[in-house]
């Protein structure tokens, strides 16, 4: 981290609460090197998040106005903020459970208004806080805490997902794809309108354990090898993507 | 239609919350309003600007006259998509400075109630409208029924205080809005109108003052927005966009907003000092109505919609000279204990006519050593004078 940087950050509450190999400190990182790219003055920020690891992200590090909500309903305090104060950048941080399980129609719904926020959703496809149980987001056959014996249920395709319920902006990539992630959060922070990115950003302490995948960098490694351009994706059929996620840019304005 | 203009004295940068006085929006006078769009106008003289809505019987006229004057004096309106997300996008405008207000009944209160408890934590004023109707669940939806009266208290989980009024009257429900937006602020506590469905689709007229108080939060910089040297006092709540740096979050906090949820000292501090700023202040906050107490050895306890028929009531023994008087329960939380406890203390006997499987009366019957008559009536009516007459006639 620059010097210049960490001048957004409360200092004081360093280090980070994140498990060694977790992708959420790489994300934190790169929203601030977003805003700070493009001039987004620091002081007009609010950043919500809801419950679990990636809402730590904001709150307390950022040293911004930070709104740590119930869980599931950042997207819904946000909202009520925003419409008040239109003059707030609004971003809301959190991960794949709080806003897809339990916040799925605040989010569904927030994308349908467009309303001018960005939503950022560290997607590590498990509840990582609480100890490894299946999201949404976990894979068919996914062994976790409350599937011992494989997910018997597939995931959601959360980029389509809030793509199909109206957003202005929509992209997806892995924390391993840095340079076209701060991209992404550079234009859904400058979209008018509702932006969504969704990052995948590795749980190595539960999601790794689980798939009986030991060592961080292995997780890193099979993420990787889990990424297929979204342009690519197109022609490929579903069973060859199960498993896989498309990375990219699915909508601009 | 609208005459009058809310005028705004500048807010002092004070420790204190700051009363002043003002001219109310609607012109001063006679008005003929229905219940629910008086709690709507109550709000917009309170100075409400946000309002977050769901629609719910019999609730929904609350919300559709609202969305229509703040079109007139300039408000942020927004239908969500639940409760749960109204309940929310309350507190968030609330944090970025607004006066913030839904109106619901009791299914949409049951959901909002982990966001309650949320907003009692942060020190959060906001308002909620409650036209209770006949329960449980889906119940009666255009009757009427006391039924939340313990559930507005306890509905969310773990310890904390929040206040209700009892509106008896269309002039209540335009009067205790404000009284509820004015608690809310001075306390930074939700507050809640807890009228029914007999008083919210009702019309009646309301007198208009000229002029009427209201109550902003207290606001400074540079303090803790979240602690007190004093163990039952106030913080200072500033708004997003102050440059403050907030750190609003549910879990345990100190002073500043940190999150200290592995320190015993910070949460019992947090948690006494939230229900101590309105407990120790409950015979401020608390007011009750008596009629003909003073010589009464039977008494009526009553509240709401209810305390009508009970009025009636003993009124009608009153005037056959007998010694019977009525105490009226305008504040339902925090209790009137000492007010309760004076007035019904040398009384021999005690009826409580309720809506409901007697929610206020298991408080009364703890407060007082005096034998008590239950009326409960849960059948989607509202209570008449007759339950009541025949209860006293057992009496003497």
């Amino acid at each position: 981290m620059s010097e210049e940087l960490l001048k957004y950050y409360r200092q004081e509450v360093f280090p980070t609460p994140f498990c060694p190999g977790c992708g959420h400190g790489i994300l934190m990182g790169a929203i601030v090197r977003a805003i700070h790219d493009i001039d987004m003055p620091w002081e007009s920020m609010l950043f919500a998040s809801g419950i679990g690891c990636a809402a730590w992200i904001p709150s307390p590090h950022y040293k911004a106005d930070t709104l740590h909500t119930l869980h599931g309903r950042p997207v819904a305090f946000a909202t009520g903020a925003k419409l008040f104060n239109p003059n707030l950048n609004v971003v809301v941080i959190s991960g794949d459970g709080d806003l897809a399980a339990i916040g799925g129609n605040h989010l569904i719904h927030a994308a349908r208004r467009n309303i001018d926020m960005t939503v950022i959703c560290a997607n590590n496809q498990i509840y990582g806080m609480t100890g490894g149980q299946v999201a949404p987001t976990s894979d068919l056959g996914d062994t976790t805490v409350t599937t011992p014996w494989g997910n018997p249920e597939p995931p959601f395709d959360l980029s389509k997902l809030v793509a199909a319920a109206g957003a202005s902006y929509v992209a997806r990539y892995s924390v391993t794809q840095i340079h076209y992630l701060i991209k992404a959060l550079k234009k859904a922070l400058q979209t008018k309108g509702f932006s969504f990115v969704e990052v995948l950003s590795p749980c190595p302490t539960q999601y790794g354990k689980f798939r009986g995948i030991k060592a961080a960098q292995e997780l890193y490694k099979d993420l990787k090898s889990r990424l297929v351009n979204q342009k690519d994706a197109q022609s490929m059929s579903r069973d060859v993507l199960r498993g896989k996620f498309a990375t990219g840019e699915f909508v601009i304005s | 239609m609208v005459q009058g203009v809310l005028t705004l004295h500048k807010a002092f940068d004070t420790m204190e919350a700051v009363s002043k006085i003002c001219k109310p929006v609607l012109a001063p006078g006679a008005h003929f309003l229905m219940g629910d769009e008086a709690a709507a106008e109550g709000a917009i003289a309170a100075g409400c600007r946000f309002f977050a809505g769901y629609p719910i019987t019999p609730a929904s006229e609350t919300m559709q006259h609202i969305v229509n004057r703040f079109r007139d004096v300039g408000g942020v309106f927004v239908q969500m998509e639940d409760e749960i997300g109204s309940i929310s996008a309350m507190v968030g405008a609330a944090w970025a400075g607004a006066k913030s207000m839904t109106a619901t009944s009791g299914p949409g209160l049951s959901l909002m109630m982990e966001c309650v408890g949320y907003a009692a934590f942060t020190e959060t004023p906001i308002v909620i409208v409650d036209i209770q109707r006949a329960g449980p669940a889906t119940g009666q939806a255009t009757r009427p029924g006391s039924g939340d009266i313990q559930q507005v208290k306890w509905g969310s989980h773990g310890d904390y205080q929040i206040i209700a009024l009892s509106p008896w009257s269309i002039q209540e429900m335009y009067e205790l809005t404000i009284e509820a937006f004015n608690l809310s602020e001075r306390y930074r506590t939700p507050a809640f109108l807890l009228a029914d469905e007999g008083v919210g689709h009702l019309r009646e007229q309301v007198l208009i003052p000229e002029t009427h108080v209201i109550w902003d939060r207290p606001y400074a910089l540079g303090k803790p927005p979240f602690g007190e040297d004093a163990l039952d006092g106030v913080p200072p709540m500033p708004k997003f966009g102050d440059g403050e740096n907030l750190l609003v979050t549910g879990s345990t906090h100190d002073p500043w907003g940190y999150r200290k949820t592995q320190d015993s000292k910070v949460h019992h501090t947090l948690v006494h000092r939230l229900n101590r700023k309105v407990m120790d202040h409950a015979d401020e906050i608390a007011r009750v109505e008596s009629y003909w107490m003073d010589d009464a050895d039977i008494a009526v306890v009553a509240y709401g919609f209810t305390a009508r028929a009970a009025y009636y009531a003993v009124k009608s023994f009153r005037d056959r000279e007998r010694k019977v008087g009525l105490l009226r329960l305008i504040t339902i939380w925090p209790l009137a204990e000492r007010a309760v406890k004076e007035i019904l203390g040398n009384t021999k006997h005690i009826v409580i006519p309720e809506m409901n499987l007697g929610q206020m009366a298991r408080e009364i019957e703890r407060l007082v050593d005096v034998q008590i008559t239950r009326i409960a009536q849960v059948n989607g009516e509202v209570m008449t004078p007759t339950p009541i007459l025949e209860a006293l006639e057992t009496c003497t």
